[in-house]
């Protein structure tokens, strides 16, 4: 087991947006957390990532109980978060932003060889390689956040409402990528996703948050076919 | 050149290098600060005290008065970890307060009659003075500006802009913002430091009005106006803010009134600073965006 969170809660003054919520992720798995907005997904990643502080609960990572951490060495234990809405660094160059990436890892990471593969996987990055993030559209920020993330080569990937401001054919290609990461590279993602149907199609577990809660969790496959889960979340009733 | 000529560029020289030293704090990492004054009086003090009560030259003061500058900058960055935004702007202006009423009000600094007698600097048995302490200035801002030069180039410069742009995905990415925090805060007070330990052995006399809250507004000003986190704006604004008092002399009255005017113009026209990125002097310059540039 990679990652255990046990009985995560999440509070923003009286307002609760977590309450006991608890999931595991394995090495090697691709995992799903799904949910309507405001179900508390980012709040989780946030948790885990140690930028949203917990009210309560433990957080184990390999072996670890990193509840204590701060970001940074959460993020130098082999952690990585692909943010909502990108959080690039506005006024730094495309490449900058990557080097960011692999902060203190530079040592640890064949780096050239890194930067090489990612502006493969994203070549509109290897053009503007020089322009400062800002200028980057809504899309190309998004790539720019998952190579940042992906440059150190992390344990691993918290991935949070990726498909959120992509262009559809763009948000098909992030999914087959992270797919392909998973199956092909071992990488290990946790991802939170509002577009339900896509994100169970690559992973193999996911868990079903309400209102903060978990309502449901298992295979992909059987929560596929959960009528219930079929009606709320995948928007159709009937096959 | 003339004397009054020289006397003007020694202090544009010597704000210059205090203002580079704000740019650390404020243009590279981002951090607010309107006390900047406040580390360029304890500069100058230890400078000044050291000279006068321990009988140090300036040389063998120097390394001194920036290791205190810079441990006290650490020591009042602290608050800076904990508040952000306007929180730290009021923070850092009631640092100054403090420390211009320490300087005021405790004997030991001299009170209200602050420190004269404070002697000149000397180099190879000769006393700098006009065009020669004017050239030492220069030096050290040469000094100042080559250490920016290699900050905005180094991985602790990169991790200062991540801070500065996204804190929270900085921190995602294994930065930590205590560390750089404060490193920016100790470079920056360091370099405040050394221009005041300048100024101390310029004017020979200091008291506490000299380092009060309205020369930490200029010295923002200066930097506003160059351009935030451009490496030549500290120079560009000193000069500008330091020479147009004089070109204003024969309209004194109506000076603020102009620097009001300049600074409005400023903000609506070139927010970014003369220096800042997509400002007008860059376009005639073709100047390439720099990382550093805001």
């Amino acid at each position: 087991m990679l990652l255990e969170a046990r009985d995560l809660h999440v509070a923003y003054g009286d307002i609760r947006a977590v309450s006991g919520v608890s999931f595991r992720v394995d090495r090697g798995e691709l995992v799903s957390i799904i949910g309507a907005n405001g179900a508390g997904k980012t709040s989780i990643l946030g948790a885990l990532m140690g930028i949203v502080p917990l009210a309560r609960g433990t957080i184990v990572y390999d072996g670890d109980d990193i509840t204590g951490l701060p970001a940074f060495r959460r993020a130098r234990a082999g952690i990585r978060l692909v943010p909502e809405r990108a959080r690039v660094f506005p006024r730094l160059s495309v490449t900058e932003n990557l080097m960011t990436g692999v902060y203190r890892q530079r040592k640890k990471v064949p780096l050239a060889e890194r930067i090489a593969w990612l502006y493969e996987l994203f070549p509109i990055l290897a053009q503007r390689r020089d322009q400062p993030a800002a200028t980057l559209s809504g899309g190309e920020q998004q790539q720019l956040a998952i190579a940042r993330a992906l440059i150190s080569d992390p344990q691993l990937l918290l991935v949070d409402e990726v498909s959120m401001g992509l262009m559809p054919k763009l948000v098909d290609r992030v999914f087959e990528l992270l797919e392909d990461l998973n199956r092909n590279h071992g990488l290990t993602i946790l991802l939170v996703e509002q577009n339900a149907l896509a994100s169970l199609e690559i992973s193999q577990r996911a868990y079903v948050l309400e209102t903060g809660t978990c309502v449901a969790e298992g295979d992909t496959r059987d929560l596929r076919r959960d009528p219930r889960i079929r009606q709320v979340y995948l928007g159709s009733g009937t096959d | 050149m003339s004397a009054y000529v020289i006397t003007i560029a020694t202090l544009i020289v010597i704000y210059a290098i205090v203002v580079c030293g704000l740019n650390v704090i404020v243009g590279y990492a981002g951090q607010i600060s309107l006390g900047h004054a406040a580390f360029f009086g304890i500069g100058a003090y230890t400078a000044a005290l050291l000279a006068t009560k321990g009988h140090f030259s300036f040389w063998g003061a120097l390394p001194l008065v920036i290791l205190i500058s810079g441990l006290v900058g650490l020591l009042l960055g602290l608050p800076s970890l904990r508040v952000r935004d306007d929180f730290l702007a009021i923070t850092t202006i009631g640092i100054n307060f403090i420390v211009e009423a320490v300087f005021l009000y405790v004997p030991f600094f001299g009170g209200a009659l602050g420190i004269g007698g404070i002697p000149r600097v000397m180099l190879a048995g000769i006393k700098l003075k006009g065009a020669a302490f004017l050239l030492l200035c220069l030096f050290f801002l040469a000094v100042v500006l080559a250490v920016c030069w290699w900050f905005t180039r180094s991985w602790a410069g990169l991790a200062c802009f991540a801070l500065r742009e996204e804190e929270q995905a900085a921190a995602s990415m294994g930065i930590s913002p205590v560390r750089f925090k404060l490193t920016a805060f100790v470079l920056g007070t360091g370099m405040a430091g050394l221009g005041g330990a300048l100024y101390a052995h310029y004017m020979r006399f200091i008291s506490a009005t000299d380092f009060s809250f309205p020369v930490s507004i200029t010295l923002l000003a200066m930097l506003v106006i160059g351009g935030m986190g451009n490496l030549w704006a500290p120079l560009l604004g000193a000069v500008i803010l330091g020479v147009l008092p004089e070109l204003f002399r024969p309209i004194v009255d109506y000076r603020m009134l102009f620097y009001t005017g300049l600074l409005l113009l400023m903000i609506r026209f070139q927010p970014g600073g003369l220096l800042g990125e997509g400002s007008f002097l860059r376009r005639r310059l073709r100047l390439k965006p720099g990382r550093a540039a805001a």
